[in-house]
């Protein structure tokens, strides 16, 4: 019953997706609109990401030069590890549930309260193509967005954990920006990149799709926001897998 | 003209149309009227392709909207303009904004000229001088009113009120009615309201539909409805006190009339 129901579910974002990936009616509103979600959306995000990133990068550092701390380890690992857990987990999987979570609730709320509010009905009935008119513009300014609010990550992560070295007695500074340069991999880099384009359009599409299928009042519409939440965190681990499977090994 | 033709819809197996079919004229305000879960927003909703009936056929002036095209459906939802029973006005726009909506998106209009029939549009709803306002900012008649501008915005050949008057107060829902019947008389609309205010019924009923359990039940206009001997209609119609009283004076009336007349004779 419940494979059945995924199945049907599959299905109907696929058909939605279909729906939204057409031609738009007119590309001058698909340009404004796209500016205006990218603000929205992703210019908008910079301070959450900017303070988690500070504080996740502060708090790796210390965890590493408390747990790593051993006579046979150099003392630089704090910087490299610091530095590969940002690269490879911390500013693309992690930073993508937590903008779920943010921009995911976003979307699909703002989204179903137009379903209920019957303003889809609306531009429905004036041959407006509703889907690709609201939706497109959310995936398309997300994806492009994402890539910029990972390097913000990556960088404000860094300056976090120098704060440690800094500011404490933890570890010196040099031994850290030491590390950080140590033993660099560009494609860790592009690897974070690519992974966060696939969470980037999981996040805005399936939070669409959760928006635009509410049936009922505010209720089901913080329902559909919680789902949306829900669903995209879990494809994002489950792409995570798959990607790192595909793209490191 | 708009026609409907044994129109049957179905939701989890239970059947709310049942072989439904009217006629719906053009410069005329149609209504189609019924009790709570009667089944005309279904059949509206059908009428206007927001719902998919299992059977029957929907005539726009011949043209079958359920054999159209894609394309010949985009074309026909330029000519259709609606009025949603809570506004459906977009939040994030201005009012000005929400009447420009269709012009932007579907008119060669200059960016002047769609400015300038936005507020000819809002002066014809007596909204002038709301431009810059939103929708929250506004009272619910008001939405209304913004609302029709909206739906007016691209001339269209037909209008469609999902309960135009809920949630206002009688004088304003007098004003909304008549706004939607000089704007029909107008520019020669086929306007469909869906409703069950009685004020509405005895203001602008100039083609009235009975819809009761999803069957058609009766068809008439405003100056029938009274001496009609449809049991389920008057049910309907003489469900408050007060249009009680007022079938007791029509009735009172005819028979004095009556006698008069056989006293002439």
């Amino acid at each position: 019953m419940v494979l059945v129901k995924s199945l049907e579910q599959l299905g109907k974002y696929t058909l939605f997706l279909c729906k939204t990936f057409s031609i738009p009616d007119k590309w001058r509103t698909f340009f404004k609109r796209t500016v205006q979600e990218i603000i929205k959306l992703g210019v908008d995000s910079i301070p959450l990401v900017i303070v988690i990133s500070l504080f996740i990068g502060a708090v790796i550092t210390i965890q590493m030069q408390l747990n790593v701390t051993s006579p046979i380890i150099p003392a630089y690992s704090v910087g490299l590890a610091t530095r590969d857990i940002v690269l490879l987990e911390f500013s693309n999987s992690i930073l993508c549930l937590i903008l779920a979570g943010k921009v995911g609730s976003n979307i699909a709320s703002e989204i179903g309260t137009m379903r209920v509010t019957e303003q889809i009905d609306a531009l429905d009935i004036m041959g407006v193509n509703s889907a690709n008119f609201l939706v497109l513009p959310k995936i398309v300014a997300f994806v492009i967005f994402m890539p910029v609010l990972v390097v913000f990550c990556i960088g404000t992560s860094f300056v976090g954990g120098w704060g440690v070295a800094a500011f404490t007695d933890l570890i010196s500074v040099s031994r850290y920006v030491y590390g950080m340069q140590a033993f660099f991999q560009e494609w860790y880099v592009w690897y974070g990149l690519i992974k966060s384009l696939f969470f980037a359009f999981i996040i805005s599409s399936v939070a669409s799709f959760f928006g635009y299928y509410v049936k009922g009042g505010a209720l089901e519409v913080g329902k559909a926001s919680t789902n949306a939440v829900v669903s995209s965190s879990i494809l994002i681990l489950l792409f995570d897998v798959v990607l790192t499977k595909l793209l490191l090994q | 003209m708009i026609e409907v033709k044994n129109i049957t819809k179905s939701f989890d197996g239970k059947t709310i149309l049942h072989d439904v079919s009217a006629r719906f004229f053009s410069g005329k305000t149609n209504l189609i009227i019924g009790q709570s879960g009667s089944g005309k927003t279904v059949l509206m909703k059908s009428i206007v392709g927001l719902v998919r009936p299992e059977k029957g056929e929907i005539l726009y002036d011949g043209r079958d909207f359920l054999k159209m095209s894609d394309s010949q459906i985009k074309s026909l939802r330029q000519e259709i303009g609606m009025l949603f029973q809570g506004s459906a006005l977009f939040d994030s726009e201005t009012v000005l904004g929400n009447v420009m909506f269709p012009l932007r998106m579907f008119s060669k209009m200059t960016r002047g000229e769609m400015t300038d029939r936005a507020r000819f549009c809002l002066e014809r709803v007596n909204l002038a001088g709301a431009e810059s306002k939103f929708p929250s900012e506004i009272s619910g008649g008001m939405q209304k009113r913004v609302a029709i501008a909206r739906a007016i915005a691209l001339n269209p050949k037909y209008l469609f009120c999902d309960e135009p008057n809920s949630g206002l107060d009688p004088k304003t829902s007098i004003l909304i009615d008549e706004l939607l019947h000089d704007i029909t008389h107008e520019y020669n609309i086929t306007t469909i309201i869906n409703t069950h205010d009685m004020n509405s019924v005895l203001g602008i009923g100039e083609n009235i539909v009975f819809i009761n359990k999803g069957h058609r039940e009766w068809v008439g206009d405003r100056e029938r409805i009274f001496t009609s001997s449809n049991e389920a209609l008057n049910e309907f119609v003489f469900a408050t006190r007060l249009f009680q009283e007022v079938k007791d004076y029509i009735i009172s009336t005819g028979h004095a009339r009556q006698r008069s007349t056989s006293a002439e004779s």
